[in-house]
């Protein structure tokens, strides 16, 4: 089977684990409907061959479950009530999402063929990426060779993130031990 | 034997496995630059793995068994490691990040300059990172059920 077949069917399961994570009571089942969604992404990688972003994906979601379980777990659910106010946004919504939809296709068709061009800068690497940096992985040498400055963005956005969270989480902890509330 | 965390089950399974998913978390990051894999994914294995500690034995005995301010230094080490190989690419091969190491023979694990070496730097960074996130939001106390 195509590739495009593979995509359809996981892109249709990531959408109807949405809906179900949307409509389930129990938050549970939710959160566990969620993952059902990142493991659809984690495939499509895979049908699209990227196995280092389907790697990384996959232990992301894991994290991401495990934290939301625990984050979650004997919560009450607090759900918004079917109201009449509800169902007209709901409509609208969808009406929206349609009139999008049709006025769109037109774009559609101008879209080249799935993976069609490959630019000049991806054919250089699939030709001289071993040989210029010695990597039999072409995923590793343009991330920690042609692309190393991006990776550098990358692990400091992940300081900054870290700094961030100790510097809110620790101050309120020390706020609590001490028997002071701010404000 | 600490009476917190899960049952008894729990905690010998997690005491044999710690050890192979760090051991694999280890795998990935040294054979980045030969198989899928890397930096990133071998860093968020490696997270888990203590993640699993942490779920299993609860956040008091982790605690005691990591030394988490040394943990909190290689997490900021990494980031500076990181920017050293880079000026070092200046000083060596006159451009920032350049891959200034010899390249080696394709598929040998001592190959590809730079890129084992920038590899296990974000595998720290990123296993560090997320494993203290968690573990900073663990240490948040609910008003009605206590965390972790």
């Amino acid at each position: 089977m195509p590739v495009e077949t593979w995509l359809i069917f996981t892109l249709g399961f990531m959408i109807f684990g949405s809906i179900v994570a949307l409509e389930l009571k129990d938050i549970l089942s939710s959160i566990i409907a969620i993952g059902v969604v990142g493991l659809g992404v984690s495939m499509s990688f895979l049908f699209l061959q990227a196995p280092d972003l389907a790697i990384v994906q996959f232990l992301f979601e894991i994290f991401a479950l495990i934290i939301l379980v625990r984050a979650f777990i004997g919560k009450e659910n607090h759900q918004l009530e079917a109201s009449p106010t509800n169902r007209i946004l709901t409509v609208i919504g969808i009406l929206a999402v349609l009139v999008l939809f049709i006025v769109s296709i037109p774009v559609f068709k101008l879209l080249p063929p799935f993976g069609e061009p490959l630019m000049n800068v991806s054919q250089h690497y699939l030709d001289a990426g071993a040989t210029e940096t010695g990597a039999a992985n072409l995923v590793a040498s343009v991330i920690l060779d042609y692309r190393a400055y991006d990776t550098l963005g990358e692990v400091t956005v992940l300081f900054a993130a870290i700094l961030g969270v100790f510097a809110i989480l620790r101050s309120t902890a020390k706020h609590k031990a001490a028997g002071g509330s701010h404000e | 034997m600490n009476k917190t965390g899960m049952t008894l089950i729990v905690k010998t399974v997690t005491r044999i496995t710690v050890w192979m998913i760090l051991l694999y978390g280890f795998y990935i990051i040294l054979h980045g630059h030969l198989t899928p894999g890397g930096g990133f994914g071998g860093g968020v294995i490696l997270a888990l793995a203590l993640l699993n500690v942490l779920l299993a034995y609860g956040r008091d005995y982790t605690g005691k068994w990591l030394n988490i301010p040394l943990l909190e230094h290689v997490e900021s080490a990494s980031a500076l490691l990181f920017l050293v190989v880079g000026f070092l690419g200046i000083v060596v091969a006159g451009s920032f990040l350049a891959n200034f190491l010899s390249k080696g023979q394709l598929f040998a694990i001592l190959s590809a300059g730079t890129i084992p070496l920038l590899n296990i730097i974000i595998g720290f960074k990123v296993a560090m990172s997320l494993f203290l996130v968690v573990w900073v939001l663990a240490g948040i106390k609910m008003s009605k059920g206590d965390a972790v």
